[in-house]
């Protein structure tokens, strides 16, 4: 099986669709079907569209910090086209493809970065969390959710996603050790993209792959080339399987690049050079990805045209809208979420506010 | 002198520390190479090397737990945590041994070592970027926290944890960090920990502040300039212990009593001063002591920040209802 055959410790890295939109691994392709590959690029583009454009709008000093996502679509996409409805997704916070591949809208995603909490109200329906900032916290909160899957007989696989950089910490044993412990249908997905904001993955451990942690586990692990678009389908797909069968998680380390800032914050300048850059440029996810949909005849240079033109306008406009209507804070927000009830202290502390600013204050 | 911001004294008392004390290691997450997240340990790794100054893996528990190992082991230890809500993962390891094991052990061991930690609001930061610590790491019997307001005073109370015996956390005002310069001596002087500063004296009322709401403090003085009240600010630059004397004697001067802080307001610290001040000052009060604070809620997102964090405006409405109570 795949991940016999693609043992991390023997150097072993899965890879389907080469640099050069060739198939590699003839027999592992998935031949999804045309509906499937182009939702999946529509997706990608579409997150590559609102990933530029939040970096213009944070630079016109309309958008707050924002972490980029470019370089790492086909990972994310990759993955989450291999979970079923009914699964979960358990994010770090640079999760934008995977999030608007999950339903989340893209509204919701502009408005987190906005500034705002309710870009974090999302459909429970959709199984998926919201952004996560404290590093690793994710696997805990999907094996609690692969457990209950497990325990109620829901049939759903919670998949997790975390950086290089957060397998260094605690979290991500813990919670993979648990899950593991009672064979909880968890799939833990590490976008390895070289970079924890200045501190490269060489400086996170020993390790000689992330992959290979998986043994300490006593799951299996495995490497994938994160770029490739059908590998991460393939290998997620198996892994999915595998842990909704009852066998326990599965560790996927996705090797791929964050082309980008790890923030607007950040600069990348400092601590990588633009060489490196160039390099992982070159193997950037959607380039092979729309060759091999042009080979397979599904897509051309009018159809990219076109959907360039769609995603634009719509990207500008769901960006209006969060900053002429939904982005500003309300005042009771901030306080009537804090229990079920507003308890006696906070509406006292409201009132007591409320009045101040009336009375001219601010 | 030179004249420096907040974030470059810190920098300077580091550098001149490391110079001056070869037990000094400096590090945390990307506070080697690029010289942390908001650059206060910019050009140290170069300066020292990397034994001495570096990255650590992203693990607050490890950050923390090894510090105090260090500490056991010869090393001073001066450790960072990227950002105040990230403490929250390591902090088993602050509260359960660093701060308990000259206790636990009587004296066998002890382990001196400053946690530095930027701290608050004000920066429209993500969320676990915005956090106020002081009230809850002032409970920690066996830990002392330390939080500056001024760059003078940030070079002066580093260099005194870095010489005191007990572990002491640095509390750093991320919002001040660059927002203004101040001459500070070349030279190595310590400000002593448990001492509060008497900012501006005044007779009306006493406020007490520390960190960065010394300055949002004397913002709201100014909104008063022509209500003919006479306020004196103490800034109490070390949470814990806390210099009960200098408040004191202040609240028997003007009989009046303030406190500004950002952290939330229920068992906040405070709610601590105002205890102590009716504790040992009681009979001198013309008016019920005050606080001007966070409210008990989640630190919103940037977009909502401000209807939490405090305002001048705030601060001098309470000072106003307080003198005319």
């Amino acid at each position: 099986m795949l991940f016999k055959k693609y043992d991390p410790q023997k150097g072993q890295m899965l890879k389907i669709l080469d640099e050069k939109a060739n198939i590699v691994a003839k027999d592992l392709d998935p031949k999804l079907d045309k509906e499937t590959l182009l939702r999946m690029y529509e997706v990608m583009h579409l997150a590559r569209v609102a990933d530029i454009k939040a970096l213009q709008f944070q630079r016109q000093g309309r958008m707050l910090t924002f972490a980029p996502n470019r370089g790492q679509e086909a990972t994310q996409v990759g993955a989450m086209a291999a979970l079923e409805p009914k699964d979960w997704l358990s994010p770090a916070f640079r999760e934008l493809p995977a999030m608007l591949y999950r339903g989340v809208p893209l509204e919701n995603i502009y408005l987190y970065w906005y500034g705002n909490e309710w870009g974090s109200h999302i459909d429970p329906a959709l199984h998926t969390l919201p952004v996560n900032i404290i590093i690793g916290s994710q696997i805990n909160h999907a094996a609690g959710i692969a457990y209950a899957s497990k325990i109620l007989k829901k049939g759903e696989v919670a998949l997790a996603t975390i950086g290089d950089g957060g397998t260094s910490h605690g979290f991500f044993y813990e919670g993979l050790n648990f899950a593991g412990s009672y064979d909880a249908p968890l799939v833990v997905l590490i976008q390895n993209n070289q970079w924890a904001i200045s501190t490269p993955r060489k400086k996170q451990t020993k390790a000689v792959t992330l992959a290979q942690k998986a043994v300490a586990f006593g799951i299996p692990g495995i490497q994938v080339d994160g770029n490739d678009i059908l590998a991460m389908y393939v290998a997620t797909k198996a892994a999915v399987d595998h842990a909704r069968a009852g066998n326990g998680p599965v560790l996927i380390e996705a090797v791929t690049y964050r082309l980008g800032a790890h923030t607007t914050s950040d600069d990348p300048t400092i601590y990588r050079s633009n060489d490196e850059v160039a390099i992982w440029e070159a193997k950037e996810p959607m380039i092979r990805f729309k060759k091999y949909l042009e080979d397979l005849g599904y897509w051309d240079d009018a159809q990219e045209a076109a959907l360039e033109v769609k995603h634009n306008e719509y990207v500008n406009e769901v960006f209006k809208k969060v900053e002429t209507e939904l982005g500003a804070a309300k005042l009771e927000d901030v306080f009537k979420y804090t229990y079920a009830e507003m308890t006696p202290a906070l509406e006292e502390q409201l009132e007591a506010y409320k009045d101040f600013l009336a009375k001219g204050g601010k | 002198m030179a004249v420096i911001n907040l974030l470059e004294a810190i920098n300077q008392a580091l550098d001149q520390k490391l110079a001056d004390d070869s037990r000094i290691v400096v590090f945390g997450e990307d506070a080697g190479f690029e010289g942390g997240v908001f650059r206060v340990t910019a050009g140290l790794q170069k300066k020292y090397g990397e034994d001495r100054v570096f990255d650590t893996p992203i693990a607050e528990a490890a950050i923390i737990g090894s510090a105090f190992g260090m500490s056991l082991n010869g090393l001073l230890p001066v450790a960072e945590i990227q950002f105040d809500g990230f403490i929250f993962t390591g902090i088993a390891e602050l509260v359960s041994h660093v701060a308990r094991y000259r206790n636990r052990t009587r004296g066998a061991f002890s382990v001196p070592l400053v946690l530095r930690i930027p701290v608050g609001g004000g920066i429209k930061a993500l969320e676990h970027h915005s956090e106020s610590l002081e009230s809850l790491l002032g409970q920690i019997p066996g830990l002392k926290v330390v939080t500056p307001s001024t760059p003078y005073d940030a070079k002066g109370l580093l260099i005194s944890a870095l010489e005191d015996p007990d572990p002491v956390v640095f509390l750093e005002p991320k919002r001040i960090y660059r927002a203004g310069k101040q001459e500070v001596p070349e030279e190595m002087y310590r400000i002593p920990i448990g001492k509060a500063k008497v900012v501006q004296e005044g007779k009306d009322i006493t406020v007490v502040a520390w960190g960065a709401m010394v300055r949002e403090t004397e913002k709201a003085i100014k909104l008063l300039e022509n209500d003919n009240i006479s306020v004196e600010l103490i800034d109490l630059r070390t949470i814990s212990p806390i210099d009960s004397e200098t408040i004191i004697k202040s609240v028997q001067k003007t009989g009046r009593f303030l406190v500004v802080s950002e952290a939330v307001k229920t068992y906040g610290a405070a709610a601590e001063l105002i205890a102590l001040v009716n504790e040992k000052a009681f009979l001198h009060l013309e008016s019920p002591s005050a606080r001007v604070t966070g409210h008990d809620i989640t630190v919103p997102l940037a977009r909502g920040e401000h209807f939490h964090f405090v305002s001048p405006e705030r601060i001098s409405d309470a000072i106003k209802k307080s003198v005319r109570f």
